[in-house]
């Protein structure tokens, strides 16, 4: 659990950071997100202690985050920085080692993490490993960022912009990935975003931040629903909201009773890749199945255009 | 087919005419110290020889004036300088009349340029050849190694410089050894206590413009200035601190002259640390606290292999200048190779200068190459990308 009270960062005259209070329960996602320049970066930061807040507090597990010297507190804190922040001279697998080798691993545990992480990120460590940062392209060196903050399989997990190199096919992968690895090691994070739709997708909470301020913290689909402010509405897209609705949920949960004609939409899709097949085909049916196959039941227009409606 | 012309090999070209049948090609003196006759290549060499030599070197210049292949180039260059490196030996023998042991030979205006000329025209090929620096080392370990081999040949032995060695072997070797400790021993006072130095002046910006400026007047200070004002505070120390004499430290000799070039050492040194680690890519030294890297663990594991090939820029930098430098030491009685030099200039004797001033070119040239070479190696490692 990560509680932020009432913190606070001034430059001079600026305050960058305005008061910002959340709680992040554990083994969750909170996004945060908002224009650029509004403080997200400095919020994160914060917590690993990069910055030193000019008031209030930040308590992991019920601590301060002031209690142990800040480089013990780095190693327990997995970071993916804004554009990745690789050692130039360090080659992929030593990058991807860091803290491990910081936290005294074995040789042999470090090279089995290492190649772990990489094939996970679909880099041939023997292909990749001995290279350099700068033999590799932008996306792969994103993505050694972010095996690289989770190399020492972190409790705590921060993210700026992780997946911002990244095409819209190897983001997905890539997000999913992380949700993957955040369900099976119950890891806490706070990523930073501008992709309303990343945020949508990967947030059990989402934060908007506007000029220091936290504007809104709720669920994906409260902010949805009710936006705490007109600048809430547009950074949400008031005219995505519908399917960014839909895209919160599954089609099992939108299954009515009855059969349809054609190949059938497995239940774990989401509502929004319901609608646009539905769409997509002129068909007003699609049928269901579940994951052993068996036929659930059916998908309609007009019953997923009735939750794409704003929540009462 | 139109002819073309190398824009270098024009230069070249006219250097190696003018020299080849203008200037002449060595001195003749009836001992060292009256003024010299000139003699031409023809007039400097025997009948088969001299034809010879001015065949090679007008077929060098044609090859260095026309657009040619790389390889041609090479062979004419290093076939030009192998000749005259030889036969400026059998002009030595040839001039030196018979029993005569007064009688100096020494190269003259015409042989330096031809040198000059076709070391250009390698020089030239040698970098459009782009080497690897390994391969640079090596073509300067054959060409010291070339230069060894007719030292010790004798081919070189009837030419004045050689005559002024043989009178000085021991002593030679002696002043060499000091010179090159003192080049060397105050590069590496100037480095342990100039990259601490640079480190803080980094760390710590009040420091830093104080610090940088006083050493950059220390580097205005000419060097017998300098000597002049250490005399007193070194004579001091001598006198009062119990030992200090004893080991070594005097107003004058080898103590001043090592202060003197250690402070000259410090500027480069220390600012060459400082512009390293300020071009640390920003994102590096975040990623390095923020993975939780102590302080010392930063600046050994992060900013000092990124600042590595700067910082060693400067001491190439302070090598090269102390091995020059390291001359002037023989003023105020620290030896060195510029003991010949100012032995020479108060005899007026050229060829002793020269005893003491080629070593010392060399030396700093190979330097030079090979720590280019070094930094090269440590720089492609880490090509710094800045992100
Ligand atoms: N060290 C600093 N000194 C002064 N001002 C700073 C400093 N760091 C950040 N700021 C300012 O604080 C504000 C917020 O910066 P921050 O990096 O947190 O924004 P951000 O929301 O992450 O933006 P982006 O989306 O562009 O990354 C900006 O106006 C920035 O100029
Ligand atoms: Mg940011």
């Amino acid at each position: 659990m990560i509680e932020i009270e009432g913190i606070t960062k001034r430059y001079d005259a600026t305050t960058v950071v305005d008061d910002v209070s959340m709680v992040i329960e554990p083994r969750t996602i909170a996004v945060i997100v908002g224009t650029s320049g509004s403080g997200k970066t400095t919020l994160l930061r914060m917590i690993n202690r990069l910055v030193e807040p000019t008031a209030g507090i930040i308590r992991l597990d019920g601590n301060d985050n002031r209690s142990q010297p800040d480089y013990e507190l780095r190693r327990s804190i997995g970071y993916a920085i804004q554009g990745h922040g690789l050692f130039p001279h360090r080659t992929v697998a030593q990058n991807i080692a860091t803290v491990p080798v910081l936290l005294g691993w074995d040789k042999a545990r470090i090279k089995a993490r290492v190649d772990e992480l990489m094939t996970l990120y679909q880099l041939d460590p023997e292909a990749y490993g001995p290279r350099y940062p700068h033999e590799l392209s932008g996306g792969q060196q994103q993505r050694v960022g972010v095996a690289r903050a989770l190399a020492a399989e972190p409790n705590v997990l921060l993210m700026d912009e992780p997946f911002g190199a990244l095409d819209p096919i190897i983001r997905t992968k890539a997000q999913e990935d992380l949700l993957a690895i955040q369900k099976r090691f119950g890891t806490t994070i706070i990523l930073v975003t501008h992709d309303m739709e990343e945020a949508v997708r990967m947030g059990d909470k989402i934060a908007v931040m506007d000029a220091g301020k936290l504007v809104q913290y709720a669920k994906p689909a409260e902010i949805l629903a009710k936006p705490a402010s007109d600048f809430v509405e547009t950074l949400v897209g008031a005219s995505e909201k519908p399917f960014r609705l839909l895209s919160l949920g599954r089609v099992s949960d939108a299954v009515e009773k009855g059969t349809a004609e054609g190949e059938a939409i497995p239940g774990d899709a989401s509502q929004r890749d319901a609608l646009a097949e539905l769409l997509w085909s002129g068909r007003s049916a699609l049928p269901v199945k579940g994951e052993d196959g068996k036929p659930l039941g059916r998908v309609t227009v007009d019953g997923l255009v009735k939750r794409a409606a704003r929540p009462a | 087919m139109r002819i073309r012309f190398d824009k270098l090999g024009v230069v070249i070209a006219a250097i190696a005419a003018y020299a080849a049948f203008l200037a002449p090609f060595a001195t003749f003196r009836a001992n060292r110290i009256v003024p010299g006759e000139a003699r031409s290549i023809l007039e400097a060499l025997p009948a088969t020889t001299g034809p010879l030599l001015l065949a090679i070197v007008v077929a060098g210049a044609l090859i260095a004036l026309l657009k040619t292949p790389l390889v041609l180039r090479l062979a004419a260059s290093v076939v030009a300088l192998a000749a005259l490196a030889t036969l400026i030996g059998v002009a030595g023998s040839f001039l030196t009349p018979a029993g005569n042991t007064f009688a100096r030979i020494s190269p003259a205006s015409g042989f330096w340029l031809l040198i000059f000329a076709f070391t250009l025209l390698l020089a030239d090929v040698l970098t459009r050849l782009n080497l690897s620096p390994w391969a640079r080392v090596g073509v300067l370990v054959v060409a010291a190694l070339a230069i060894g081999l007719l030292l010790i040949s004798g081919q070189w032995n009837s030419l004045s410089i050689l005559k002024e060695y043989a009178n000085r072997a021991d002593s030679f070797w002696a002043e060499g050894s000091k010179h090159v400790t003192l080049a060397l021993g105050s590069l590496v006072a100037a480095v342990v206590v100039g990259l601490p130095l640079g480190i803080l002046c980094h760390r710590v910006e009040k420091l830093r413009a104080g610090a940088l400026n006083v050493l950059n007047i220390i580097q205005t200070i000419p060097s017998i200035a300098l000597f002049g004002l250490l005399i007193a505070p070194l004579g001091w120390v001598a006198a009062h601190v119990p030992g200090a004499a004893a080991l070594g430290i005097r107003g004058i000799g080898t103590a001043p002259a090592f202060v003197a070039l250690f402070l000259y050492s410090l500027l480069p040194v220390v600012a060459n640390t400082v512009v390293g680690l300020a071009g640390v890519p920003r994102a590096a030294n975040d990623a390095a606290r923020g993975m939780g890297m102590t302080d010392r663990q930063r600046l050994f594991g992060v900013e000092f292999p990124l600042a590595f090939p700067v910082i060693l820029t400067g001491i190439r930098i302070v090598l090269v200048q102390n091995i020059g430098l390291a001359t002037i030491a023989a003023l105020i009685g620290g030896g060195g190779f510029g003991v010949f030099v100012f032995q020479g200039v108060g005899q007026t004797a050229m060829d002793l200068v020269l005893l003491g001033a080629v070593p010392t070119v060399a030396l700093a040239f190979a330097a030079a190459i090979i720590l280019d070479a070094v930094i090269e190696m440590t720089a492609t490692k880490r090509r710094v990308e800045t992100a």
